[in-house]
């Protein structure tokens, strides 16, 4: 059954993930907290690993099915994730000579980078929310979105800095 | 002769994007193109524009899709499971392993200080990557509007993403096509 709640749970966000999976986050979390899986803190944690990973952005899944029921958990939760979505660009992809000038392709594509926008930062929302707890965890964040605005600092130089310093702080 | 009339095997698609998932860390996009356009010239930079730009239109993750999508176009479903095993094989077992030992270790305390902090730096990183994304839109008050209604039904509101994104999308879509008249 637990199979179940994961493949309905991530397979809904890959098709509403519009934009990337970044977008379904807090939908993700809300879904994962009210089934007792996660708090959100663990949630942000899990997340932080997620990004720290080789890989596409999507690894968040993983951990999650992972935690709920090991490793095939974790390989049912990637392959909830990526199904329907693979699926359906299959499909597109093929017919995509036909609708590639169509306007309502263009106007869709249009009409979706301002959601995209607004999905995103509610994603950042929900995890700043999520990470920081204190003026610490705070700062970290306000400092990594700072670096990764105005420099080219590789993000995971940008994590590391950031683990360094949830280290520091507390010894 | 167009670059994709080419059938690549798959060994090739398998080959290809198992390098690119290796040396991606989350920006497998430049990785892919590197080894699609310049090296093996598989597709001309145009294509891999407009093929990818079809991925990051539809719903998941866009490389991921790209896998699919490339994958598909020269050997059928079994062409995209290729594509998509060589992208996700390793990063998931790498992901596994990292997340078992979370499991056993998250809770020291030196280590969950250790993830606060990491926790802490990701929401930063994703926090000035929507800024980036979003950072177009809001420049001008139609899209400004789309962004603002957005994030009010999803993360004030609170309402499901697919409620959100049942009622945002008609009034994007209205939206431009009125400015286009």
């Amino acid at each position: 059954m637990i199979f179940l709640a994961l493949i309905l749970v991530f397979a809904e966000m890959s098709i509403l993930a519009v934009g990337g999976v970044a977008s379904t986050l807090p939908a993700m979390a809300r879904a994962v907290v009210a089934r007792h899986w996660l708090t959100a803190p663990q949630f942000a944690a899990l997340f932080g690993l997620a990004q720290a990973s080789p890989g596409p952005n999507m690894m968040i899944s993983t951990l999650i099915g992972l935690h709920v029921a090991g490793i095939a958990g974790g390989l049912v939760a990637t392959a909830a994730l990526i199904g329907p979505s693979s699926a359906l660009t299959i499909v597109a992809a093929g017919v995509w000579e036909r609708f590639r000038e169509a306007r309502w392709r263009r106007v869709l594509q249009v009409a979706i980078a301002p959601i995209t926008g607004g999905l995103l930062l509610a994603a950042s929302a929900y995890l700043v929310r999520a990470a920081d707890h204190g003026w610490r965890t705070a700062a970290i964040t306000g400092a990594v979105t700072l670096l990764a605005l105005k420099t080219r600092l590789h993000p995971l130089l940008l994590l590391a800095a950031g683990v360094v310093a949830g280290v520091i702080g507390y010894v | 002769m167009p670059a994709e009339s080419q059938r690549l095997s798959h060994a090739q698609l398998f080959q290809a994007f198992f390098v690119a998932g290796l040396s991606g860390f989350g920006a497998v996009l430049p990785f892919l193109r590197r080894i699609i356009v310049e090296r093996r010239q598989w597709q001309t930079a145009a294509e891999f524009t407009d093929l990818f730009s079809l991925c990051q239109f539809l719903p998941g993750p866009n490389t991921v899709n790209f896998a699919a999508a490339f994958g598909s176009r020269h050997r059928g479903v079994s062409g995209a499971m290729t594509a998509l095993f060589g992208l996700l094989a390793v990063p998931v077992a790498i992901v596994l392993i990292v997340g078992t030992l979370y499991e056993r270790f998250g809770a020291l305390p030196a280590v969950n200080h250790a993830l606060g902090g990491l926790a802490a730096g990701a929401s930063g990183l994703i926090l000035a990557t929507a800024l980036k994304i979003a950072g177009p839109s809001l420049r001008r008050w139609a899209p400004l509007a789309v962004v603002v209604l957005t994030f009010a039904l999803f993360a004030v509101l609170g309402l499901p993403l697919p409620l959100v994104i049942a009622i945002a999308l008609p009034v994007s879509v209205g939206i431009v096509l009125l400015r286009a008249k």
